[in-house]
C-alpha cells in the first residue's frame, strides 16, 4: 500500500458551533485514525524527528506502539521523556519540530506526530495513568519555584529519580501558564490538572500562595533544601507605553487571559471575577498570545476582533494552526500598522487607537523584516477594546530579592549555563521562560529535563 | 484554608478579622498588603494588612463591606476560613528617622496607617496623627493611634466627634505653622488626592497607599497600573506606595469605576440569594 501523502485530519468543532463555547476545538483522533497515522510512519532508523523534539522522545518506537495497538506501553515509552504528553500533543508546534525533521515532508505532509501524541496521552487520562514506581529513595529535597510546564518537568523527573520535591506556587492553582495563560478551547483544564496531578502522584508536594521573592526567599529556601530550581517563566507582561495606556478597556493580555482562564471571568456573575468585553476589540502583536486572546474575546461576545500587526503574514510568530483557526473564526488580520496612542472619552474608556502604516525594511536581529513607519500615513481606528499582546518578560520579584543571582539588565533573563540549567548563585539553577524570554511550553520542559539532570548530579552524583 | 480566629465589628460595615497565616505573619512588614480568595468562585481582593501578632502566628485586616466580596468576607465568622491567602506583597514602607512626620487617615485607611505610624515611632521620630470620618462612630482604631502617636487630631464630617469638618482643615493649619518632614496618607483614593495637592504647595514629601483595582498581585497582569510621574507603575509590586505628588490620581479614580456595572450586578444577586452563597462555600 503506498504511504498516504497527507496527515489524516483531525475532527474539529464545526466554526459556527465553536465560536460561541469554549470547549476544544481539536476533537482527538479517534482509534481508527490514529491506527491510519500511525501506518503513515516509515520508522526510519536514524528516527530524524528526534532531533526536533527538545525532551528527545522516542517517536518512531511510540508511533510503532500504537500501529500495534499497544496503548499502554506507548504512552509509557513517551512518560521515558515527557511528564506532560496531552499537554505538549496539544500546544507544542510540532511543525518547526519533530515534524519538521520528518521524512514523509519530501512527498507530502509530515506525521502528525502531535495528534498522536495527544491520541495516546487521552487515551491513558481516560483509563486512569500509571504511577511509575520509584526504585530508590535518596535524602535530598528541592524547593522547584513555579509549577508551569518547566517546573512541573524538573518535579516530575527529580522525583522519578527518588528525589524529594516540594514546589511552591503564586497562584491558588498550580500548572502556571497552562493555568492562566492557555485557554480552554485550546487545552481543557482538566487535562492540566490531570496532568499535575500525576507529577503529584510520584510524590512532588505542591504548595500554592507562596510568592517567592516575597513569602519566602531564595536564600531562606537554600537553608531548608539542597537545591533550588527557579521555573517562574515570563509572567510580566509588556506594554507598549503610548499615551493613553491606561484608558479603560486596555487588557494586558495576561491580565484578560487570566480573568478568564484562571479566575473564569467568561461565568460571570457565577464567579466573581469580571471582564469587559468591547464590540468592537483590537489586539496587539502576532505571536500565539494574540492568538488566543483575539479567539477569546470572539467566544465572549466581541461582534469584531481585529488582529492589529505591524509586520505581515510571514513573520508573525504564531503558530500556523492558530492563524488560521482564527481566520476560520472570522478575527480579521491588520497588518503594517502600529499603534501610536490611545484616544478616550470622558470616562476614561478607550474608544479608538491611533495606527501607523508601516513597510518593510531590512532583517532584524531576529531575523524579520523590519517595520518602518511611513510618514503622514495615521489614521484613527474606532474600538472599545484593546488587548496589548505584544509579550512578557520575566517577573522582576526574585531578582529584586537575591542580589547574587546574576540576570541579564537588559531583558531581565536570569543567566545560565544552558548545559547545565546553573545560575550564578551555588545551588541555584532555573530554566524556561524565567532564562529564555517567552518562548514554546516544550522548550520550557527541555530546559527543566537538563536541570533535573545536573541537579541530580550535583546532589547525588552521576 | 486559613482560619479566622477573631472578628470585630468597628464600625457601620467596618470589619476586623485576624486570620491564623504564620508565614505572613513572620514575614509581614508595615506598607505590605495580602490577596484573599474566600472560596472557589471568589474573586482575588488586595487588603492591607493592619497588624500581625507573630506569637499566635496572625495577622489583622480591616475591611470596608462595600461589594459582594467585601460583604462576603464580612458574614465569616470565628472559626470559619478562607480558602486563599497569599503574602506579604508590596514593597515596605520606607521607615526612617524623619523627624516630623504627619500620618492622615480616612475610614479603613486609618487601619492601614497604624502599622506604619507605630513603626515611625519606634523609629524616633515625632509621630502627628490627623484622622477622620463621616461620624464619630468611622473613626476606627482611636485607641491605639492615641496611644502610639505624640499628638492625634480628629476631624469627623458632623462634628460628632473632634472637630467638623475634614483633615485636611487640620493638616493645613499644621503645614502652616509647624515644621514637617513627612507625612504619610492612606485613605479614600479621592482624600489621598486632596491630601498630595494640599502638601504640594508647602513642599513636603507625601507618601500614598494606592488600592487599585488587582488580580494576581505579583506584577503579571498590570490591571493595577498607575501613572506615577508620567511612567506606568504597577501598584503590587513598584508600591503600594508612591509620591504623592506624582501620582495621576485622576486616572485613577477612573480606573476604579472600570467594573461598576459588574459590581453593582454581583452585589444584587448575592443580596437576592444570600442564604444559597453561604451555603456553597461552607461546603
Amino acid at each position: 500500500m503506498p504511504v498516504l501523502k497527507n496527515k489524516t485530519p483531525i475532527p474539529e468543532q464545526p466554526v459556527e458551533e465553536r465560536i460561541k463555547n469554549f470547549e476544544e476545538v481539536a476533537l482527538g483522533y479517534t482509534e481508527e485514525q490514529a491506527l491510519i497515522e500511525a501506518n503513515r510512519c516509515l520508522q526510519c532508523k536514524d528516527a530524524p524527528c528526534i532531533k526536533g523534539c527538545p525532551v528527545n522522545i522516542d517517536i518512531p518506537t511510540f508511533i510503532n506502539l500504537i500501529r500495534e495497538k499497544r496503548y499502554d506501553e506507548a504512552i509509557k515509552k513517551i512518560k521515558e521523556s515527557n511528564n506532560l504528553p496531552a499537554t505538549t500533543g496539544r500546544v507544542c508546534p510540532q511543525e518547526t519540530q519533530c515534524e519538521a525533521y520528518c521524512t514523509l515532508k519530501k512527498i507530502g505532509e509530515p506525521v502528525a506526530i502531535g495528534r498522536l501524541e495527544r491520541f495516546v496521552a487521552d487515551y491513558e487520562i481516560n483509563r486512569g495513568y500509571d504511577i511509575p514506581k520509584i526504585m530508590k529513595k535518596y535524602n535530598k529535597k528541592v524547593a522547584v519555584v513555579g509549577s508551569g510546564p518547566a517546573g512541573l518537568t524538573v518535579a516530575g523527573d527529580l522525583a522519578r529519580m527518588g528525589i524529594n520535591v516540594t514546589i511552591f506556587e503564586a497562584f491558588h492553582e498550580p500548572g502556571g501558564v497552562l493555568i492562566y495563560g492557555i485557554p480552554e478551547f485550546r487545552l481543557p483544564k482538566r487535562i492540566v490538572r490531570t496532568e499535575v496531578e500525576y507529577i503529584k502522584s510520584l510524590g512532588v508536594e505542591i504548595v500554592t500562595n507562596i510568592v517567592v521573592g516575597r513569602s519566602i526567599t531564595i536564600d531562606e529556601l537554600l537553608k531548608e533544601y539542597d537545591a533550588v530550581f527557579i521555573g517562574t517563566g515570563a509572567g510580566a507582561p509588556q506594554f507598549l507605553n503610548i499615551p493613553g495606556e491606561n484608558l479603560i478597556g486596555i487588557y494586558s493580555a495576561n491580565e484578560f487571559l487570566t480573568r478568564v482562564n484562571l479566575m473564569k471571568a467568561y461565568k460571570f456573575p457565577e464567579y466573581d471575577t469580571p471582564v469587559k468585553i468591547g464590540k468592537i476589540v483590537g489586539v496587539i502583536g502576532g505571536g500565539n498570545v494574540a492568538m488566543d486572546a483575539a479567539r477569546t474575546a470572539l467566544r465572549l461576545g466581541a461582534k469584531e476582533v481585529h488582529i492589529i500587526y505591524r509586520r505581515t503574514e510571514q513573520e508573525m510568530p504564531a503558530r500556523y494552526e492558530e492563524i488560521i483557526h482564527a481566520k476560520e473564526e472570522g478575527i480579521k488580520f491588520n497588518f503594517l500598522v502600529s499603534p501610536v496612542r490611545f484616544l478616550g472619552d470622558i470616562e476614561g474608556r478607550v474608544i479608538g487607537i491611533e495606527l501607523q502604516k508601516m513597510t518593510l525594511g531590512e532583517p532584524d536581529e531576529s531575523g524579520r523584516r523590519k517595520p518602518l513607519p511611513i510618514p503622514n500615513s495615521n489614521f484613527v481606528f474606532s474600538l472599545d477594546m484593546v488587548i496589548v499582546a505584544i509579550g512578557t518578560v520575566p517577573n522582576p520579584l526574585i531578582k529584586m530579592t537575591t542580589p547574587d543571582l546574576l540576570v541579564d539588565n537588559r531583558s531581565g533573563v536570569i543567566l545560565i549555563d544552558k548545559n547545565t540549567g546553573k545560575t550564578s548563585k551555588e545551588k541555584v539553577f532555573a530554566g524556561g521562560d524565567v532564562t529564555s524570554g517567552s518562548a514554546t511550553v516544550i522548550n520550557a520542559m527541555g530546559a527543566g529535563k537538563i536541570a533535573a539532570k545536573n541537579i541530580f548530579k550535583l546532589l547525588v552524583g552521576e | 484554608m486559613f482560619k479566622i480566629i477573631e472578628k470585630k465589628a468597628l464600625a457601620p460595615k467596618v470589619k476586623l478579622i485576624k486570620i491564623k497565616a504564620p508565614l505572613i505573619s513572620k514575614k509581614a512588614l508595615p506598607g505590605q498588603f495580602v490577596v484573599l480568595r474566600i472560596y472557589e468562585k471568589g474573586e482575588r481582593i488586595p487588603l492591607t494588612i493592619a497588624d500581625k501578632d507573630p506569637s499566635e502566628e496572625s495577622i489583622t485586616i480591616v475591611f470596608q463591606e462595600v461589594g459582594k466580596t467585601t460583604k462576603l468576607l464580612g458574614k465569616l465568622d470565628t472559626g470559619d476560613s478562607i480558602l486563599d491567602l497569599v503574602g506579604p506583597l508590596g514593597n515596605p514602607s520606607e521607615i526612617e528617622k524623619y523627624n516630623v512626620v504627619i500620618g492622615v487617615g480616612g475610614g479603613v485607611g486609618i487601619a492601614a496607617l497604624y502599622p506604619i505610624l507605630k513603626a515611625l515611632k519606634e523609629k524616633g521620630n515625632y509621630v502627628i496623627s490627623v484622622i477622620g470620618g463621616r461620624s464619630a462612630e468611622y473613626v476606627i482604631f482611636r485607641e491605639e493611634i492615641e496611644k502610639i502617636c505624640d499628638e492625634t487630631y480628629i476631624t469627623t464630617d458632623d462634628g460628632s466627634l473632634g472637630r467638623k469638618g475634614l483633615v485636611t482643615d487640620v493638616l493645613k493649619e499644621l503645614l502652616e505653622t509647624r515644621n514637617i518632614n513627612r507625612i504619610w496618607a492612606i485613605g479614600p483614593t479621592i482624600m489621598m488626592k486632596v491630601v498630595s495637592d494640599l502638601t504640594k504647595s508647602y513642599n513636603v514629601p507625601t507618601i500614598v497607599s494606592l488600592n487599585p483595582i488587582m488580580v494576581d498581585g505579583t506584577g503579571m497582569c498590570g490591571g493595577c497600573r498607575v501613572n506615577v510621574g508620567g511612567k506606568i507603575k504597577f501598584t503590587c509590586i513598584d508600591g503600594p506606595e508612591f509620591d504623592g505628588h506624582l501620582v495621576d490620581f485622576d486616572e485613577l479614580l477612573l480606573r476604579l469605576k472600570s467594573y461598576r456595572e459588574e459590581e453593582k450586578l454581583s452585589l444584587k444577586l448575592f443580596e437576592e440569594s444570600e442564604g444559597e452563597e453561604i451555603a456553597s462555600f461552607e461546603e
